[in-house]
């Protein structure tokens, strides 16, 4: 158990490791996307109020709740970095802020979108999309925040540290729907109890939200390889990688 | 398939425009999402791999006994 988190610790082996994670994952991922999006476009029966409209749901729940999950992710990573100055949970954190503010676009832009049928209308200040707007500027912030600084570790410090606090936001989202009047509506599906959506129509979101949380892991694993070769540029190892 | 023509799919009784715009900015975010990095490495590799053979070359060029041990 030890020697796995000592593992985690070096450079040379999580570079290794998540090269060969993405070699399956990322072509598993991609295809699985592609079938839960003609699944939900072209397979499913249509929402006897909301009609086609609704079809958005198979990318804008998906993309929401991954953008939130996430968010934890960004923030324990960089409580890890903080209090036991991991190197390479300081790399996930950094890795961490575009995907998630790629995902928070995704979620708001279809969100606009499906609400324009919907509710006739793009854009409300209500408390569900006010916050999920709160998300992108935290995840936003964080790239700002890590670029403004010229030392690295201080950027490092400054970013876990908002994007420890901006986690405050997290539970304001989840219970927007539910605190406050909104025209958005609370969630259809339920761990506990029953869910207010038909099985033909969960399934295909169901692997859509699976698909979405590969993505992630596809992404923030690309981006960590990134890094790690950015920082490790003057080592031996990367040399005889880049030189072979 | 739940519509009848690849017409009627387009359309979605009006609110295919919608519909579709919403994958269309999904998938072109998505693409953005992971090309970056995949070209950033690539050009970062390149560079690297430049910068050694630059260091090689002077090296060489010094010749055994000269050569700096930088």
């Amino acid at each position: 158990m030890w020697s796995f988190f000592h593992k985690l610790g070096s450079p040379p082996w999580l570079y290794r490791i998540a090269g060969s994670i993405l070699s399956w994952l990322l072509p598993l991922t991609l295809v699985a996307l592609a079938a839960g999006a003609v699944w939900g476009l072209l397979y499913t029966a249509p929402d006897f109020r909301q009609g086609n409209s609704y079809r958005i749901i198979y990318i804008h729940v998906p993309a929401a709740v991954v953008a939130l999950a996430g968010y934890y992710v960004m923030a324990i990573a960089g409580g890890i970095s903080l209090i036991w100055k991991m190197k390479m949970a300081d790399v996930a954190m950094k890795s961490c802020a575009p995907v998630g503010a790629a995902l928070t676009f995704i979620a708001l832009v279809t969100g606009s979108i499906w609400g324009k049928p919907t509710w006739g209308t793009w854009w409300v200040w209500d408390a569900r999309i006010t916050s999920m707007l709160i998300l992108l500027f935290l995840y936003l912030g964080v790239i700002a925040l890590y670029e403004a600084y010229d030392n690295k570790d201080a950027a490092g410090k400054a970013c876990a540290v908002l994007s420890l606090v901006g986690t405050v936001n997290i539970p304001i989202i989840y219970k927007s729907v539910d605190w406050w009047y909104s025209l958005h509506q609370p969630a259809s599906i339920k761990f506990t109890g029953e869910s207010s959506i038909d099985p033909s129509m969960l399934y295909p979101l169901l692997l859509m939200i699976g698909s979405f949380y590969a993505l992630f892991t596809c992404a923030l694993l690309m981006n960590m390889r990134l890094e790690i070769l950015r920082r490790e540029a003057r080592t031996g190892w990367v040399r005889k990688l880049v030189g072979a | 398939m739940y519509f009848d023509s690849f017409h009627a799919a387009l359309v979605m009784d009006g609110h295919g425009a919608f519909v579709w715009a919403a994958y269309a900015i999904t998938a072109m975010v998505l693409i953005i999402l992971l090309l970056t990095p995949v070209l950033r490495s690539r050009r970062l590799r390149r560079e690297l791999a430049g910068e050694i053979r630059r260091r090689e070359m002077t090296q060489t060029g010094r010749e055994g006994p000269h050569a700096s041990s930088t």
